[in-house]
């Protein structure tokens, strides 16, 4: 009935911490629906929010996710900090090894696919069709199952918390270790479900955003006109549709090793677990760039915007863009440069990898070149995009480094290469996307981020990011290795309570993002923290030419573009030269439940598979495909605005607008 | 639904217009499924009755087969041609196969190399190249 589920899964039973931490969460969930019920907002909910096709809402929901599982993944990060300071020589620390293997399988795959993509994706669903001057992306209900199997999958992996186990095998789930001759238990097939589900969702948004950018444009805008966030996130949908479908087979055919006894991977009868680690990386390595081409985006939106100047070789960031996309997806085998491949083959990959750094070098300078005698503001964003091109630029030249073969085979697997790359990708990515958050957080919620917590949040994590990352490249010369739940050597020591107390700094910046948020929420009707023209850091592209929030249709009459960095051009020629705006009707996507339950149901199968539960599999692929079948008979599934009904919204924002206006004076 | 203020910009009209599949009519593909058959029975021909063809020539011939099977399929069932509505559709058909390319055949690349790497040297040299094989063998297999 229950497949093979016993008592005895349920893991809170048996260890102090994750008794606590399964007690927590369920604090935490009984407080939010609490609040939901208190509030009498389930209607409103499930109205406004879980069946919204909004982009902007779905985008707000995917960063919601992304700061959850962003505090779920650094506790484990702190768990580990602190096993290794104490697991020295006669200590065995206070994580035993099954639990620390789980710990940090789960912290990279939480970090990547549950906090770096929805972070990203949020960031995009936020800004692009803004960007580009459109109503909503291509395919709105697609939108919204991408971030609900998003969603699933980042409740499965919480589920394995508490009910049986996750993976002990590492983020990438190498077998043999993963096959079931190693790994019998439930936590690889946690590990699997919870990212196909994911994973499913973010090839989707590839396609859906590619559309969107390549098809609905706003009139004139070319493509040397379009925005340097949206190109980037162009090229990192054409990774994405390249990439996913990889790690999708991939994980597939784990599951047939797993579940029907083939043996694509393992060491009997003809298997390969080599070709496991070459496709898993032919997906991995892109999956970097997917990251970090967003936050390069993002950077180039905030430097000139406040460094107050256009930026600097705008051609030459799209086409260094461009060249980054194709590069990032012939280097993958620098990830396992020591399997054994000749030294021909190696050195092609060595070279590919190297010859990466060149488009990104031409980008740090056209962010250097546009600072340079612009009239810089330090607010927060720009302090993120400073400390990111320090550190990047750091973590660049490590990895260059590690793209030599021969440094590699000494370097490889060390805690040189855990430098390395959060190195990238907490000065780059994160960075990156925290700029981001600031920066278009007003355009999302109509007030702005209290900055004065976010230079706080931002000296700490970069402090704390020295801290704790520079002891690891030293204990990566040391000879450390990566993942070790205990050790002998007394060298290595003081370079981990370092490291720990690093991390520690970095708790603190956690904390000073999230009193930030608070505060900013609760200060949010105060004047100067309201965003009343649409256009707080005098932005130079159109999605600061609408009002914040927008409305839901975006724009009232679309905005013609007529050239680079549109909105400041328009604003050169004086804003109010605007006639009177003749508004017509607007075309628009209904709200549905579809994508939602679909993805509850998809999460039953994923359950249910895990746990061998079969007839609830069925039940569950049945409400999957039941779910579509219905969506897709549904002919109605969009509407019109009358126009009347647009200048009515419109007229009430203006009134607001000059109202708020007149109280600012006052 | 006769609305003068779309702006092009409605979802629906933007897929359907976006240059889909052509209408072509059934002629297209009657062509195809009997170039389809012919094409198959021709690669079932020669291993359903041994002595056809030497057996070096099989494996290859049916590779080519394939290929051109593929094309088949391309051009009569899904419309793919060189018009200019067809644009994206050849774009995203020319992405896949360099996908295809690098991927496949930077996996076959690697995976080679490193089975020759693995080969015994003292294995002797007929050993040496059967186990050369199953490895070829296996890959092919993924």
């Amino acid at each position: 009935m229950l497949g093979r589920m016993t008592l005895a899964d349920v893991a809170i039973l048996d260890s102090p911490i994750i008794m606590a931490a399964g007690v927590f969460m369920a604090l935490v969930v009984a407080a939010i629906v609490g609040t939901i019920t208190y509030t009498k907002s389930w209607v409103y909910l499930w109205k406004e929010w879980i069946t919204s096709v909004d982009h902007k809402k779905i985008g707000i929901m995917y960063i919601i996710v992304a700061i959850v599982m962003l505090l779920r993944g650094f506790s484990d990060a702190i768990m580990m900090r602190a096993q290794q300071a104490m697991a020295y020589g006669g200590h065995a620390g206070y994580l035993p090894p099954h639990h620390y293997d789980q710990i940090f399988t789960a912290h990279g795959t939480i970090m990547i696919f549950f906090m770096a993509m929805p972070f990203m994706i949020g960031l995009m669903n936020i800004a692009v069709p803004l960007q580009i001057g459109a109503r909503d992306v291509a395919f709105p209900f697609l939108n919204s199952f991408s971030f609900w199997m998003t969603a699933v999958g980042a409740i499965l992996v919480n589920v394995s918390l508490v009910l049986g186990e996750f993976g002990q095998t590492g983020w990438l789930a190498y077998p043999p270790l993963s096959e079931l001759k190693f790994s019998p238990g439930v936590g690889v097939d946690y590990y699997i479900w919870s990212l196909q589900l994911t994973g499913l969702g973010t090839l989707l948004t590839g396609v859906n955003f590619f559309v969107t950018i390549v098809k609905m444009r706003a009139p004139g805008m070319t493509w040397m006109r379009i925005p340097i966030f949206t190109w980037t996130i162009l090229c990192t949908a054409i990774l994405i549709m390249a990439a996913f479908p990889i790690l999708t087979v991939t994980f597939g055919m784990l599951s047939l090793d797993r579940y029907l006894g083939m043996h694509f991977f393992t060491n009997e009868l003809g298997g390969n677990q080599m070709m496991y680690v070459n496709l898993i990386w032919a997906w991995g390595h892109p999956e970097v760039y997917i990251l970090i081409l967003p936050a390069f985006g993002v950077f180039s939106e905030v430097v000139p915007t406040f460094s107050q100047k256009r930026l600097f070789g705008y051609k030459a960031m799209v086409y260094a863009t461009v060249c980054i996309t194709f590069l990032s997806f012939v280097v993958w085998l620098h990830h396992f440069f020591t399997m054994g491949s000749s030294a021909n083959v190696n050195a092609f990959f060595g070279i590919t990898t190297m010859i990466i750094s060149i488009p990104t070098g031409v980008k740090i300078f056209n962010w250097l070149f546009t600072m340079y005698r612009g009239r810089i503001q330090y607010t927060s964003m720009m302090l993120w995009t400073m400390g990111f091109m320090v550190t990047f630029v750091i973590g660049g030249m490590t990895g260059v480094m590690l793209a030599l073969p021969g440094n590699d085979w000494v370097l490889h697997n060390s805690l040189f290469l855990i430098a390395h790359f959060h190195n990238v990708i907490i000065g780059g990515v994160f960075f990156g996307y925290m700029a981001g958050l600031t920066y278009w957080f007003p355009k999302a919620t109509g007030f702005k981020l209290n900055d004065s917590w976010g230079k706080a949040s931002f000296w700490f994590w970069l402090t704390g990011f020295y801290v704790a990352f520079m002891p690891l490249y030293v204990l990566g010369f040391l000879g450390m290795t990566r993942r070790m739940n205990h050790y002998d050597n007394p060298q290595w020591t003081p370079y981990l309570w370092i490291a720990a107390f690093g991390a520690l700094i970095i708790a603190a910046g956690i904390a000073c993002t999230v009193i930030g948020l608070v505060v900013s929420i609760r200060q949010r009707h105060l004047p100067q923290n309201q965003d009343v023209t649409g256009d707080p850091w005098n932005g130079r592209t159109i999605e600061w030419s609408t009002s914040s929030p927008p409305p839901f249709y975006n724009f009232a009459v679309l905005p013609h573009v007529d050239a680079l960095d549109a909105f400041n051009e328009t604003k050169k020629r004086g804003l109010e030269a605007r006639e009177t705006p003749v508004y017509s009707d607007i075309h628009m996507p209904r709200n549905t439940p579809a994508g939602f339950i679909m993805s509850v149901a998809a999460g039953i199968v994923g359950f249910a598979l895990i746990w061998h539960i079969w007839w609830l599999a069925i039940i569950g692929m049945l409400g999957v495909v039941g779910t579509f079948i219905v969506r897709s008979c549904n002919d109605d599934i969009d509407y019109y605005v009358p126009a009347a009904e647009v200048a009515r919204i419109e007229g009430l924002h203006n009134a607001r607008v000059a109202q708020l206006e007149l109280t600012h004076v006052a | 639904m006769d609305h003068p203020a779309l702006h092009g910009h409605s979802h629906k009209t933007h897929i359907e217009g976006s240059g889909g599949a052509g209408h072509a009519g059934y002629g297209a593909y009657g062509v195809g499924f009997a170039l389809s058959v012919i094409l198959t029975v021709a690669a079932f021909y020669p291993v359903m009755v041994p002595g056809t063809l030497p057996a070096g020539w099989i494996a290859p011939l049916i590779a080519t087969l394939a290929v051109v099977q593929i094309f088949v399929h391309l051009v009569c069932f899904l419309h793919m041609s060189a018009g200019s509505e067809q644009r994206w559709n050849v774009t995203a058909f020319g992405f896949a196969l360099l996908v295809v390319f690098i991927l496949i055949g930077g996996s076959l690349w690697i995976m080679r190399s490193m089975s020759q790497g693995m080969a015994d040297p003292d294995v002797p040299a007929v050993a040496t190249q059967g186990h050369g094989n199953m490895s070829g063998g296996n890959m092919n297999g993924m």
